[in-house]
């Protein structure tokens, strides 16, 4: 009982485990594999991303240098930008926000 | 047998596939007699996802990814098989600095899976406050997760030949310091689980496995050392458990009790093997880049958090393999579940049931269809 009561007193005064998301938000641990983007001015169209790709997201037209980016499909995880020769992918380290609709992002030059 | 039994007016009601207790879809069709089990069918087959032909159809290189999306408690330990699979066929070297990596990583995992399970199994008991309590604690190890590989729960980080991240002297400090907070609040939590009497009253001698039948059903991981038997395949030294000096961790009271203790036991054991393994970790490369196609046949047994995986794996020599077999610990207790469950009382079957830590989604690799339709 009196080591229980410890506990007890402990949360009671000690702040909750939990935050109130979405109104606050917790801060980004360094190193979160977050939403990728492309820098189309850096990117040479050799299609690596796409072959790497696990799960398909990223297809890739050289003639019409766009990117097409499935953010549903993508499961994050940056094979595709450790190994963009050109550095041309951009990785943040905050994960994506929820989205109405599935939608396909387009990257042209 | 059982449609004899329904002519005898007993009474048949099904458990799951959607029941609080169950965190995945399994059903069991109770045959009972008033509050007494008589018969039990398992029914399998509520997420099956197709991955084995997945496989196939996938680059062997991009099958890792795949593999670790089986289960999402133990992933890394898949890629791990699979990757360690692969590397059989190949004969590729992995970087002994790698090895270490791998096995703090897999302990980590089984951290993160017998904490989820306490809570889990705490929850089924009754013990809401404990559930919570472990659940908070599991947050340190996710954050590690999280420091390390960049996401909570899948890792991601084993490739073929290597691992894809290393860790830096600021993060192992940070982990042999989660590890002693750890160590702390489970310490914290150590005497409901040896003393407290309402865990012992809803727990011991329920789910009675005698050391005979767990072996004759072929039970699997903690199930199977609850049961006495000290059958754990880190023992078998894959990876660098071999200078670790791993002891499997037996109980011997046949029954839930001591099942959940083998796992409580199992937290304390990861802790010490993950801080053992951080002090003799060797400096060098982590990858080992591997440019042959798998071409042979390889099986592969890795010790998860749930008992003992195994990867059949078979390339022919092209980017596709041929076949991708993964057995896992829950299809092997399944039998042993269903001995477990005769003759105790319809109130005692959540306990039961979650003494073998069920994980469907892993588990559903094959489906039966009744007269190939």
């Amino acid at each position: 009982m009196p080591k229980m009561l410890k506990n007890v007193l402990k949360n009671l005064l000690s702040k909750p485990a939990t935050v109130n998301y979405p109104y606050v938000k917790p801060d980004p641990v360094p190193g979160t594999r977050g939403r990728i983007s492309f820098d189309m001015a850096r990117c040479d169209q050799c299609q690596d991303c796409e072959r790497l790709c696990p799960s398909g997201a990223i297809k890739v037209f050289p003639e019409e240098k766009r990117v097409e980016y499935d953010p549903f499909r993508c499961i994050y995880c940056h094979l595709c930008v450790e190994n963009c020769m050109q550095r041309a992918i951009i990785a943040e380290e905050v994960s994506r926000s929820p989205e109405y609709e599935k939608k396909k992002e387009n990257f042209e030059d | 047998m059982s449609k004899q039994l329904v002519e005898k007016e007993f009474t048949v009601f099904p458990f799951g596939p959607q029941h609080p207790v169950l965190p995945e879809p399994l059903q069991l069709r109770f045959t009972v007699d008033e509050e007494r089990i008589v018969d039990v069918v398992p029914n399998i087959g509520y997420v099956h996802r197709g991955i084995e032909r997945a496989c196939e159809l996938n680059d062997y290189r991009r099958n890792i990814f795949l593999c670790e999306r089986i289960c999402g408690i133990c992933n890394f330990m898949h890629a791990m098989t699979y990757c360690e699979s692969i590397e059989m066929i190949t004969d590729a070297e992995v970087p002994e600095r790698a090895r270490y990596l791998r096995t703090v990583w897999a302990e980590l995992q089984r951290l993160q899976s017998h904490l989820l399970w306490l809570g889990l199994f705490a929850d089924g008991i009754g013990f809401e406050s404990l559930f919570m309590q472990i659940w908070r604690d599991r947050e340190i190890v996710l954050e590690l997760n999280e420091r390390t590989a960049g996401h909570r729960i899948h890792l991601s980080t084993c490739a073929i030949g290597g691992t894809r991240k290393d860790m830096d002297h600021e993060l192992i400090s940070r982990y042999s310091s989660s590890m002693e907070e750890l160590r702390n609040r489970i310490d914290a939590i150590a005497p409901v689980f040896y003393k407290d009497k309402a865990v012992q009253k809803k727990t011991v001698g329920k789910g009675i496995l005698p050391k005979s039948r767990a072996v004759a059903l072929g039970a699997a991981g903690p199930t199977i050392r609850g049961s006495g038997i000290p059958q754990d395949l880190r023992t078998l030294s894959y990876e660098a458990y071999r200078e670790l000096d791993f002891e499997p961790i037996v109980h011997d009271g046949e029954d839930a009790y001591s099942r959940a203790l083998v796992r409580f036991d199992e937290v304390y054991q990861s802790i010490d093997l993950i801080n053992r393994a951080l002090d003799q970790m060797p400096k060098g490369p982590i990858l080992q880049k591997n440019t042959v196609f798998p071409s042979g046949v390889a099986i592969n047994r890795v010790e998860q958090p749930r008992g003992e995986v195994v990867y059949y794996v078979q390339g022919n020599g092209t980017i596709h393999l041929e076949r991708c077999r993964v057995r896992t610990p829950t299809l092997a207790n399944i039998p042993a579940l269903l001995e477990m469950l005769m003759g105790y009382e319809v109130p005692d079957i959540p306990t039961i049931v979650l003494s073998i830590d069920p994980c469907m989604s892993c588990t559903e690799r094959i489906t039966y269809v009744k007269g190939g339709k």
